[in-house]
């Protein structure tokens, strides 16, 4: 694919508008990136951070336990600290609230139900890494020394692990609950559409737990004086952030600043902040002295929250020709310790437990099971990669009990393109796609039948080497929460420069960029003349950020919107310099001239015309929310070796059309897929973070968490499609998860199909040599 | 202890406690805060820096392991004038990064491996780069970039790079 890359402007070309919107622009953000580096966090040299006292937190090595005591004398000798802090030592914030108030999300306490998390452990501790104390030191190194020396005494508790514990037989994680099960939703399962099925399906299927890891990870600095905090925090979030800290802190809003530097990732566990941030921000508040804490790896896989954690039992049933009469999926979520999520993640997995397929009745149901494990939040995907990986193992299973080609199954089962907007029996009102022709494409851009031809010569000569083909056609959700909306602020300046303020928050995704070409195609204002700013709620007190692939669909929008405001307003305003008719006036947005319409020669620049307005210029403020969430979509064809000797798996091909409807920027666009890819073969062969009976994290580094690298990835093959949405002018969907939701099944189908014809019918992820060569042997005891 | 490292060719001396690492002596020492710390296992490669013109894992390497030495980091490798070093120029052209946070690692990557074996194929830029971890960007454009990089010549922008801080330090 020929890579033209387009300098940071375009102008139109000659006798004809061209659009930047859809070109191929390079990015921004990149130069200071490239040479003087990113400024996360630990980067800042501020003067209000000068001799900021250095956070080490001291947490539970024990899964489940009584706090008997702690003592921090010892932290207290070693030259440095500053101080050892407990929840004890947080008498300045509201007590927590009575344990029969309702609700089920493990908010930070004071806000929060029942299953709220105190800042620093009170009482019990219910994960390794659980921050139990806090030690202050004028250095990092010192803080690691003190740090061990703070004594805590457990009393052990039996830990709660794993799936089975759904039971009920374990130890109540909080004794006024009675349950460890925080929520349970679904109707009881009706097995009348299976009895009337030719086929039927059944499948125990693992959603492994995975762990985020953004290379940055968490991290936060504070400081506070004259009754004013501010916090620095790496967050996709900095408005959600200074909500919650100012209901834990009980501190009006306004007092509040919270300020995101660059973000070095996010994925979706970095949505606002967490008790451990909230922790530092009360220390500098009590210390009155600045504090900052960057967490260590080891920290990082530990205490930032891990993702997926779903074992899902399916039922899929048809007729012998392929055609899918009813579907049901049950869910566990495993929530880890606290359920910071009530039941939202396996909301959306039961949302869109269908995918693309028009199946009659589709039943859904889940559990949300309380584990002595670190809590499980939103990860790239969150609940809708679940969906995905579900439906289409078992749609796989389908296939090969019917004999039939799983690409004949899909199409045969796809909904239509006429039937848009589609309300499915979950629910979901799907607004616009075209399924088959995405499937159709990826199946040709991939040579599906050459591969199958492929395929069928390796296992006749009996290859070691075999090769499987793995599909996956998908539609997810994006901007869940539309209605929330997104915010910008445009200004332009009396020079003729603008100031684009978004509510959107960028970690990684190119927003500076965006947002500038968008402000140049509506005003043409160049883009090095466009200044982008985000995350500081002192500039931008209204906004929500970024998660839900949200981003363009509603920040994009607001701004565009903004923009279509000042145009408005200039328009009047050059009317008036002008002294001609409003209607009469036009943009020329190549060139950024405001003219009488088809006379250059009454042109006005935008320093004209926003100096004519005022001295500030010309302001436009929008609040944007949708109606309706949108529905991206795609198919994904991975193509991969499996060594059956040795059980080892080499991808070497994957291919896909990932339709998000109209693109921006393509270059953009694509590297949202990339990443997205990889983190779902990651998901499918090498990723998982794994326990003990215990509950002691057996991946607790990098050396132990198989994090994927570029040694293990093949190039990926990128097919084009473009089906614009009318729920927003840009007709745009969100592209930031696509690539992990297609992915995850295509390359677990691909390893299975692989090995189908030794009789493997289906292996849980990771798809490790081990697992891999024991299915093999299974099979072969079982043929 | 007194430990003096040439960083980018500028000579930097500090009295530092023996164990402090190399990346924190270019970090707060010399002020450089483009080398990033991304693990504790020496796994992630956000920290790689050029030793003389090797390519190390700094959070692996004791600052007084690299006394009298020369070090380059992400901030030295532009022209005098600004002008990005081609790794730096194929990175942006081709997307190569989306975050950043492992970019001057992974830039630093380039460059060594690049000076190893400037026209490498795509499977040996990939197994060059496994000690490098990026959570952004699947790979596929930093592979992309070194292998337009490698048509450029970066290999011998590099040694001259080299040849400067040898100098330097002689």
């Amino acid at each position: 694919m020929p890579h033209i890359a387009v300098q940071t402007d375009q102008r139109g070309a000659e006798g004809g508008h061209v659009s930047i919107l859809g070109t191929r622009v390079v990015r921004t953000e990149d130069p200071k990136l490239l040479t003087s580096g990113g400024t996360y966090v630990e980067d800042l040299r501020l003067p209000e951070l000068i001799g900021a006292a250095r956070v080490t937190f001291v947490r539970s090595p024990m899964a489940h336990a009584e706090i008997a005591g702690i003592d921090g004398s010892g932290a207290l000798t070693v030259p440095g600290t500053v101080a050892v802090f407990t929840a004890q030592d947080m008498d300045d914030l509201s007590p927590p609230p009575p344990a029969s108030d309702p609700g089920s999300e493990g908010a930070p306490l004071p806000m929060g139900g029942p299953y709220a998390e105190p800042l620093l452990a009170i009482g019990r501790v219910r994960y390794v890494g659980e921050p139990v104390a806090m030690v202050l030191t004028d250095d990092s190194y010192q803080g690691e020394d003190a740090a061990e020396l703070v004594s805590v005494d457990y009393v052990p508790l039996p830990p709660v692990i794993g799936f089975d514990a759904v039971a009920g037989t374990g130890t109540l994680l909080f004794p006024g609950t009675g349950s460890n099960i925080a929520v349970a939703m679904g109707a009881p399962a009706d097995d009348s559409v299976f009895d009337r099925c030719d086929v039927v399906v059944r499948q125990d299927i693992v959603n492994q737990r995975l762990a985020p890891v953004p290379m940055e990870g968490r991290a936060v600095a504070a400081h506070f004086t004259d009754g004013k905090l501010t916090v620095w925090v790496s967050t996709q979030n900095a408005q959600i952030s200074r909500f919650i800290l100012a209901g834990v802190l009980g501190m009006d809003p306004s007092t509040i600043r919270v300020i995101t530097p660059d973000v070095g990732g996010g994925f979706g566990a970095k949505v606002g902040l967490d008790r451990d941030a909230i922790a530092v921000a009360w220390a500098a508040r009590r210390t009155g002295r600045p504090v900052r804490w960057t967490e260590t790896r080891s920290e990082n896989l530990v205490g930032m929250t891990h993702g997926r954690a779903q074992r899902q039992s399916v039922t899929l049933g048809g007729s012998r020709d392929g055609r899918i009469l009813g579907y049901r999926i049950d869910i566990i979520q495993d929530t880890g310790a606290y359920p910071r999520m009530s039941g939202f993640l396996p909301t959306l997995t039961s949302l869109m437990a269908a995918g693309p397929y028009d199946i009659a009745q589709v039943q859904t149901a889940y559990r949300v099971l309380l584990t002595n494990t670190t809590p499980i939040s939103a990860y790239r995907g969150a609940g809708r990669p679940e969906a995905t990986a579900a439906i289409e193992r078992a749609i796989d299973l389908f296939a090969a009990e019917t004999g039939l080609d799983p690409a004949d199954v899909r199409r045969r089962n796809l909904i239509p393109p006429d039937r848009f907007p589609h309300t499915m029996p979950t629910g979901a009102v799907y607004d616009s796609g075209d399924y088959a022709t995405g499937l159709d494409k990826v199946l040709a851009a991939a040579g599906y039948a050459g591969l199958r031809a492929e395929q069928a010569r390796r296992r006749e000569r009996g290859d070691v080497i075999q090769l499987g083909i793995g599909l996956a056609s998908y539609v997810e959700i994006t901007a869940a929460d539309a209605a929330a909306g997104e915010t910008a602020r445009l200004v332009v300046h009396a020079d003729g420069t603008a100031t684009c303020y978004t509510g959107s928050s960028a970690h990684g995704q190119g927003h500076h960029t965006a947002w500038a070409m968008l402000v140049r195609s509506d005003l043409g204002i160049p883009m090095d003349q466009v200044t982008v700013v985000h995350g500081d709620t002192d500039l931008i007190p209204e906004g929500v950020g970024t998660y839900a692939s949200r981003s363009l669909q509603l920040g994009g929008v607001a701004v565009h919107k903004a923009a279509l405001d000042v145009r408005e307003q200039a328009r009047r305003v050059a009317a008036d310099m002008i002294e001609a008719a409003e209607a009469d006036m036009e943009l020329d947005t190549d060139t950024g001239q405001w003219q009488v319409r088809g006379d250059p020669g009454t042109g006005r620049s935008w320093a004209d015309v926003a100096s004519h307005a005022g001295p500030d210029g010309l302001v436009a403020a929008v609040q944007y929310s949708e109606g309706q969430p949108t529905f991206p979509f795609g198919s994904h064809v991975a193509v991969v070796e499996v060594d059956t000797e040795t059980g080892k798996v080499r991808l070497i091909r994957h291919v896909t059309v990932d339709d998000a409807g109209t693109v921006v920027n393509p270059l953009l666009a694509e590297g949202q897929r990339h990443g997205g890819i990889a983190q779902g073969v990651a998901q499918a062969l090498l990723e998982e973070v794994v326990y003990d009976a215990e509950g002691n994290p057996l991946t607790g580094t990098l050396a132990d968490y198989a994090a994927i690298t570029a040694a293990e990835l093949p190039s990926f093959e990128l097919v084009g499609s473009e089906t614009p949405t009318d729920v927003n002018p840009l007709g745009a969907k969100g592209i930031g998860e696509a690539g992990t939701i297609g992915s995850v099944p295509a390359v677990q189908n691909a390893v299975i199909d692989a090995l189908s014809h030794l009789g493997v019918r289906h292996i849980d992820m990771p798809l490790t040599p081990a697992r891999v060569w024991a299915a093999i042997g299974q099979a072969r005891e079982g043929a | 202890m007194k430990v003096s490292v040439t960083v980018n060719g500028s000579p930097v001396t500090a009295e530092v406690p023996d164990r402090t690492l190399l990346v924190h002596f270019v970090r707060e020492e010399a002020g450089l805060t483009a080398t990033n710390v991304g693990c504790d296992t020496s796994s992630c490669g956000a920290c790689t820096v050029l030793l003389d013109g090797q390519s190390v894992k700094s959070c692996t390497v004791l600052a007084a392991q690299a006394d009298g030495r020369a070090v380059t980091t992400v901030e030295g490798l532009a022209g005098p004038d600004g002008e990005l070093h081609p790794v730096q120029r194929a990175f942006r052209q081709e997307h190569g990064l989306q975050c950043g946070f492992c970019t001057p690692g992974m830039v630093m990557a380039a460059v060594s491996l690049l000076a190893e074996n400037p026209v490498p194929t795509e499977d040996e830029v990939r197994l060059g780069l496994e000690g490098n971890l990026c959570r952004c960007t699947g790979y596929h454009n930093i592979v992309r970039a070194i292998l337009a990089a490698s048509e450029e010549g970066a290999a011998g922008a590099l040694t001259a790079i080299g040849a400067v801080h040898e100098e330097q330090v002689s």
